[in-house]
């Protein structure tokens, strides 16, 4: 046993937290950045050096599929932004069901939540796509439902499913002294929630609230196998249209590079977030 | 039912018994406070000393006895328990009180969405009752920003603020610095001069002796003896008070 950072005694160690109940403790870095940068660069020499005499060149190539691209990527933002929207306007009810002091209400808000947690999105995706009709009939006008639409809706059923469990957690993350001075001060249950709880618990579910659309963002390409023509399947088209083997993968690296590019700015905010809760 | 008069007990607790699972925390309580009246009651920790401040505003359901609040029988199905808070203010050991919000947002919260007075007229009480806890100029500043006694003394603006019957204090300086548990005593005993209704819960000997009209001390879940702080403290009567009063004083 010494003092002065070399020690074994646990309780001498400077006290860090090991990875907070709120999120992964795997964090995007601009390190990962560059790290792909560099293998995108790597390998698009690799594939240069392997092109064919007379053929255009691996980068002229990937500039010109590039706005075709950005399209595809267009969709991936756009479900990612409904998928949240839908889930959290569905997972917050469901979540306040969880802490409800009505019996069957928080069993079917834990089943339904549970149920959907822990089902592999891509199982959720394909009950979408194959369960919901292609058209809906609303007030007698005929409502397409796009593909696109469907998987959306797939993807919206664990968002709202963790966004139920970030609201339970956070309810249940607020000392129980905030409840008892509430009722003290004859506050009704419901104005105890919506005045006192609720508003401390938003702030304490941002920052994995955010993190959950990062993840919700990376799941975007699952659509691409129920044949969305998101970035994903589009990447692979060009492939097949290019029929080039050598620029398989620099194109998927590029488009690795892409949403490292979209989450990596979303990961800082969160990170600053959480910081200045800590501080606070 | 009779109509309560100002000449019977503010709060009279008959025979109180309250048990959380296995453990018997109260077991027949009784005891009576007049209007005006300031109650300590004392005792080792574990005693039931809080619980029983809990019972009173139904925080805590009691399983056998009857405690009634101007008349008011809290031990029934069918009260209107947000009506008798109303009437019962409490402070905490932990302050309690809302991260969120300002000092004077804490102060006017419950007057204006649970008693819908006017907001006008509630910002104007709020701030006459903050300068009375002498923290004027701490309007907006948040809980975190004040320290253990300042929030102490907005935790108790904030319960003055709904105009209360009486005042219920647990253990409120338990948790502070021993520089700051004065400026919270001495809010405390001014609010009890002006002839507030208090029952207090404490560990401060010195102070119960100076503010109560009536010391209770509990040990076990029951009321071993009371009376008039001089004559408590000069003459115990009953062993388990002495054996106490010889470990703390």
């Amino acid at each position: 046993m010494s003092v002065g950072g070399r020690t074994d005694l646990p309780v001498l160690l400077p006290f860090r937290p090991r990875g907070s109940a709120q999120g992964p403790a795997f964090r995007l870095r601009a390190r990962h950045g560059l790290m792909l940068a560099a293998a995108l660069t790597l390998s698009v020499g690799v594939a240069e050096a392997q092109t064919a005499p007379g053929a255009p060149s691996i980068i002229a190539t990937i500039l010109k599929w590039t706005p075709l691209l950005a399209q595809g990527f267009a969709l991936n933002i756009a479900m990612s932004f409904l998928a949240m929207a839908i889930g959290t306007v569905a997972g917050f009810p469901l979540g306040l069901g969880q802490v409800s002091l009505l019996g069957p209400a928080r069993g079917v808000s834990w089943f339904v939540t549970q149920f959907f947690r822990n089902s592999p999105w891509l199982v959720l995706l394909f009950y979408c796509m194959l369960l919901m009709p292609f058209e809906v009939s609303i007030g007698g006008t005929i409502v397409a439902l796009p593909g696109w639409l469907k998987s959306t809706i797939g993807l919206s059923l664990p968002v709202m499913a963790n966004v139920s469990e970030l609201v339970r957690g956070a309810v249940r993350s607020i000392p129980y002294g905030q409840w008892e001075a509430s009722e003290a001060l004859a506050f009704s249950r419901a104005q105890t929630l919506r005045m006192v709880i609720l508003p401390q618990c938003i702030k304490r579910m941002t920052p994995p609230w955010m993190n959950l659309y990062a993840i919700l963002t990376v799941a975007t390409p699952l659509t691409s196998v129920v044949g969305v023509s998101e970035a994903m399947t589009l990447t692979g088209d060009i492939l097949s249209s290019e029929a080039r083997t050598e620029l398989l993968v620099p194109l998927y690296l590029y488009l690795l590079l892409w949403f490292f590019l979209y989450c990596y700015p979303i990961a800082r905010a969160t990170q600053a977030l959480e910081r200045g809760f800590q501080v606070r | 039912m009779p109509q309560w008069t100002p000449d019977q007990p503010l709060i009279r607790i008959l025979d109180v018994h309250k048990a959380f699972g296995a453990i018997t925390v109260l077991r027949g309580v009784s005891l009576d406070v007049m209007k005006g009246e300031v109650i300590c009651v004392i005792g080792p920790s574990g005693s039931g000393k809080s619980t029983l401040l809990r019972c009173i505003n139904a925080l805590v359901t009691i399983e056998r006895g009857s405690i009634l609040v101007e008349g008011q029988e809290v031990n029934d199905p069918k009260l209107d328990k947000l009506k008798l808070r109303r009437k019962v203010g409490m402070v905490f050991q932990q302050y309690n009180l809302f991260p969120h919000r300002t000092a004077l947002q804490n102060v006017m919260m419950a007057p204006i969405h649970v008693l819908k007075r006017d907001r006008r007229e509630v910002e104007e009480q709020a701030r006459k009752l903050i300068r009375k806890v002498r923290l004027e100029g701490k309007e907006e500043s948040y809980p975190g920003e004040l320290s253990g006694g300042q929030q102490q003394r907005i935790a108790i603006a904030r319960s003055l603020a709904m105009n209360p019957d009486v005042m219920l204090f647990d253990e409120v300086t338990a948790a502070l610095d021993p520089e700051t548990v004065k400026e919270v005593l001495f809010t405390i005993r001014e609010l009890a001069e002006e002839g507030m209704t208090c029952v207090i819960v404490t560990h401060e000997m010195g102070f119960a002796r100076e503010v109560a009209d009536q010391i209770y001390f509990t040990d076990g879940g029951v009321l071993v003896e009371h009376g008039p702080p001089k004559e408590f403290f000069a003459n115990p009567r009953d062993p388990r008070t002495r054996q106490f009063l010889d470990q703390i004083l």
